[in-house]
């Protein structure tokens, strides 16, 4: 090949979507490697949900019931919602800045398959051997080899793998949001999505680190009688809550910012007004980032720290519902005034409001901590982080999802089986997680496989397993009107939504280089400052020219397969395997740093062909 | 879109499953039902936050409910809504309002917080060790020189100070009845004080997942009066001084032969025994069986036969007995008594 090569080396299908450094197609990966999972952890939820039906049944074991709660939960932090929220951020927030790309295409790509090798590793374990059971948290020493199988060997590497996979992930949007802005996009005039987008990937810049860390020791623990958590051997158990903790607390609003964004500006596009108060939420969310980071120890009220540590936190943590009730007002005053539309997308962010609120809200009762004590592990958990994620992530994921598909695939999701997504959803959610508060309260601890007949319990369980069912249905709903999408054969408008930001400038789905002209921004929310100023798209900053493109790699691929197999290697203790897998991701890391590879050029002449193909 | 009137219809159904809920839960474990100090002090604070809370989420539903029929866009609408930056008056009132709240809840917190981390001296409390094992537990008055095991025997109106720790993994003791929660780590020690007001048996729980029988490491809290505890402890310690006592009948001497030989290993009765298992020393009073199941001999025969079929992941080991023996050690185990007779 040419040093500069005029052609994008012709791929397509599978081997295309294999080597893809295009961070729309990495998108589309994330999206459906993401959507796999979610399939899977919701398939576990539902036999979760199934066990606790009716007291004392018998239709999955003690023990696979451990697995399926500790699999369900790792699965959907790491596996399902964080790679969704990914798929979104590479599909839109270069678009949203007018970037012709990320900072780093290559690690990009790398990041993905990162994930998707860990996720695979973690998985298999339920055919080889049996699947974690030590709970998400995997708390020592029940997550050490004297009480807990080899399934824990799984989790271990399957999410160092995977966490690497994000922390680069990260990075890449770090860079890309300071570097890669177009002319004008200061940083107060982001998009709310793009804003939470960078604040999140601050934070697991600074948060994946601590659960490499544990995990690391874990390992080590585990694989070569590290005794860092071994109490028996002079460990201590609580480092590891610590470790965790410091990573897990952040993580939950890695989560949470994201979708703060989406419903920012889905709720602003379909009040047609502009987002109330927009430099508040910037500060908000800055300020939710930072203090998500000094509040970890309120999972660990019951720990033991003492009175003064946990009031601290305490207190710490309530700080937390001042931003966050800021934004809440915000958006209700972005509403006011407006002219709401109640497409799919604002259905999902107009019932995320109160969903999120009551989430919210039982937060704040958390932050007590002489009541947690009561609250702590119980039912009245379960329904309190499930009111936060599902009701305001999983809420906003599918705001989002409605509302970008279009951009994303040039095709239009069905409206009518849209609302019928919503409603199951958004009742089976309720009716699933509110009885669960009062079950805590009754006294029903979390994670147990089961609960005895003469307790109270039975009638809230079975409303909550009867909510499960219509979550389900709900996501089948979601995906018969993929397919639905995918089979029509109508293309979707560039701006179907009346939209106010920069992706919506461009042609749905967009071309490779996505901006033919880099824009120039005038304002927040540019598409609609032109729009108000009577033009009909962007003012260019940049006359039509070549456009430079990156080439397409197997590299990230291979260098991820070779972790992939070291990861066997070390689970089974079989280091030869171990070195065949590290000297894999080493070479294709030589190769790829000797390897002179300038990428290739579109023509001017070339421009306005070439979309992404879904 | 009438997408408002369904989300009101729903939200009433929810008031009334509300109400639904809360006018059960089990007197002997509920939280909402304390019976203590600590659990009374814990539930005024759930009071005092749900009703802030409630009323933020009263004032957010009205805005929200408001907004939602109020700018609904109209058919015909024209012209594009006035494009509001925002209002700082406004912003400063949701930054100021919520944090005179969060103060009105932090005073509280902070007061009972250092009362429940108080500790008290035997002088002024019952001092009970507490080791949780998976996936039992057991109980040691070390001043009153007793130990027991999965029945936990309190005196009524007095405080009690706990010091906990676990022998494998790390679970966590609750009794929500009488207030939450403390977990207890391997090789470390947590304190925390509790009191029951009313006599009666209280539900205690493991809330930390430990393995395979988390949810079946139950146990009960057996609040005496003061007297009846005195006498408790003098014939627990009068019993746990000597030999095992010899068996009344022909078939219980028989199971005391069969105990002697494969569970005494383990388990202690009286003086003698290991303490692997829990301490059997005032097995037939206890209210349950592996602190899960009605106390009767099916069930003990049950456990004798199959504990791991009771107990998934549990260390006793099956002795693989055969009828008869199960029955000899059922009737020998329903001596093991230090009151008069149930
Ligand atoms: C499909 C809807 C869902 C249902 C019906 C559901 C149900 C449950 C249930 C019953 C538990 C076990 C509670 C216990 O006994 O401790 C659980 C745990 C959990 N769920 Fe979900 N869930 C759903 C979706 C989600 C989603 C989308 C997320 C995250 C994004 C999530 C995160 C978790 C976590 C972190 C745990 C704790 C696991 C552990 O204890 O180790 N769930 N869920
Ligand atoms: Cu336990």
């Amino acid at each position: 090949m040419s040093a500069h090569a005029s052609h994008a080396p012709n791929r397509s299908g599978l081997w295309d979507y294999l080597t893809t450094v295009d961070h729309k197609k990495i998108a589309i990966l994330y999206l459906i490697a993401g959507g796999i999972f979610f399939l899977a952890g919701g398939l576990e939820a539902l036999l979760i949900r199934l066990q606790l039906m009716y007291p004392e049944i018998e239709l999955v074991g003690a023990k696979t019931f451990n697995e399926l709660i500790t699999m369900h939960g790792t699965t959907m932090i790491f596996l399902a919602v964080m790679p969704i929220i990914f798929a979104l951020m590479n599909a839109i927030v270069p678009l949203q800045i007018g970037a012709r790309d990320v900072a780093f295409p290559f690690v990009n790509a790398l990041g993905f398959w990162l994930f998707f090798f860990g996720g695979v590793l973690l998985n298999t374990s339920w055919f080889l051997g049996g699947a974690p059971d030590a709970g998400w948290t995997s708390y020592t020493t029940l997550a050490l080899n004297q009480y807990s199988g080899i399934g824990v060997d799984f989790y271990v590497l399957g999410l160092q793998i995977a966490g690497l996979g994000t922390l680069i992930g990260g990075i890449n949007f770090l860079v890309t949001i300071i570097n890669m802005r177009a002319p004008g996009m200061t940083f107060m005039r982001m998009p709310m999505f793009t804003w939470s987008s960078f604040i999140t990937s601050g934070l697991i810049l600074f948060a994946f680190p601590a659960i490499t860390v544990g995990l690391v020791l874990l390992m080590f623990d585990r694989l070569f009688g590290g005794n860092f958590f071994n109490p028996d051997a002079g460990g201590n158990v609580v480092i590891w809550e610590h470790l965790f903790w410091i990573f897990g607390h952040p993580e939950v609003y890695i989560l949470i910012l994201p979708a703060f964004g989406i419903i920012s500006e889905v709720v602003s596009t379909f009040s047609r007004k502009r987002l109330f108060g927009y430099s508040s939420m910037v500060f908000a969310t800055a300020l939710i980032g930072f203090l998500g980071f000094m509040v970890w120890a309120h999972h660990m009220f019951t720990t033991g720290l003492g009175a003064i540590a946990n009031t601290l936190f305490g207190l710490a943590t309530m700080l937390i519902a001042v931003p966050t009730g800021i934004k809440i007002f915000n958006w209700l005053l972005t509403m006011w005034g407006g002219q709401i539309r109640f497409p799919t997308a604002n259905l999902f962010a107009v019932g995320f409001i109160p969903t999120f609120t009551i989430g919210g809200m039982t937060g704040v009762m958390l932050a007590v901590p002489p009541a947690d004590y009561q609250y702590h592990d119980s039912y009245f958990v379960v329904a309190h982080f499930h009111y936060v994620i599902v009701g305001g992530l999983v809420f906003g994921l599918f705001a989002g999802l409605y509302y970008w598909w279009p951009k994303m695939f040039g095709k239009m999701l069905n409206e009518t089986i849209g609302k019928w997504n919503f409603w199951t959803f958004f009742i089976g959610f309720h009716l699933t997680f509110f009885p669960q508060h009062f079950l805590g309260l009754m006294g029903m601890p979390r994670r147990v496989f089961t609960y005895l007949k003469d307790q109270n319990l039975d009638m809230g369980n079975f409303i909550s397993t009867i909510g499960a069912f219509g979550m389900t249905i709900g996501t089948i709903l979601f995906l018969i009107n993929v397919v639905v999408a995918a089979k029509s054969s109508k293309r979707a408008p560039a701006d179907p939504w009346d939209g106010r930001s920069l992706e919506w400038a461009i042609p749905s789905p967009p071309p490779e280089y996505n901006f033919v002209q880099t824009p120039l921004v005038r304002g927040l929310d540019a598409l609609w400052v032109e729009k108000m100023a009577g033009n009909k798209g962007m003012t260019p900053a940049e006359p039509i020219g070549d456009i430079h493109m990156p080439s397409p790699s197997f590299l990230p691929f291979l260098m991820s397969l070779g972790l992939f197999v070291a990861g066997y290697g070390f689970i089974y203790h079989n280091y030869v395997v171990v070195v065949i897998g590290l000297l894999l991701t080493l070479g294709c890391m030589f190769t790829r740093s000797v390897k002179d590879d300038p990428g290739y050029h579109i023509h001017e002449d070339e421009l306005e062909e070439k979309g992404v193909k879904a | 879109m009438k997408g408002w009137q369904q989300y009101w219809r729903q939200f009433s159904l929810f008031a009334l499953l509300a109400l639904v809920l809360t006018g059960c839960g089990k007197d002997e474990l509920s939280a909402l039902k304390p019976s203590g100090p600590v659990a009374a002090m814990q539930f005024d604070l759930m009071k005092l936050s749900s009703a802030i809370m409630i009323g933020v989420f009263i004032v957010v539903m009205a805005i929200f409910t408001y907004v939602l029929i109020r700018y609904r866009k109209r058919p015909g609408q024209q012209g594009i809504p006035k494009q509001v930056e925002g209002n700082h008056a406004l912003e400063i009132l949701w930054t100021v309002i919520p944090f005179l709240l969060l103060i009105i809840m932090a005073i509280p917190t902070v007061t009972t917080g250092f009362a429940l981390h108080k500790e008290y001296p035997k002088e002024e409390a019952v001092q009970v060790k507490v080791t949780a094992h998976q996936f039992w537990w057991e109980f040691e008055y070390p001043d009153l020189g007793v130990a027991t095991a999965q029945d936990l025997v309190l005196p009524v109106g007095k405080k009690v100070q706990f010091v906990l720790s676990a022998s494998d993994v790390k679970h966590a003791f609750w009794i929500p009845a009488l207030g939450g929660k403390i977990d207890t780590n391997p090789g470390q020690e947590n304190k925390l004080w509790l009191q029951a007001d009313k006599t009666g048996i209280y539900y205690g729980k493991c809330a930390e997942l430990c393995g395979a029988s988390h949810a079946l490491m139950d146990f009960k809290v057996e609040v005496k009066e003061q007297a009846d505890f005195d006498t408790w402890v003098a014939n627990m310690k009068g019993v746990q001084a000597k030999e095992p006592v010899t068996a009344t009948s022909p078939l219980a001497a028989e199971g005391q032969q069969i105990f002697d030989k494969s569970c005494l290993g383990c388990h202690a009765v009286a003086g003698k025994g290991g303490k692997m298992g829990p301490n059997l020393t005032n097995f037939a009073d206890r209210e349950r069986v592996a602190g899960i199941k009605a106390h009767t001999p099916q069930n003990i025969a049950e456990w004798l036969k199959d504990p791991q079929k009771m107990k998934p992941g549990n260390k006793m080991p099956n002795l693989n007995l055969e009828e008869n023996q199960v029955k000899a050690l059922v009737e020998y185990m329903e001596t093991l008594s230090v009151s008069e007779k149930k």
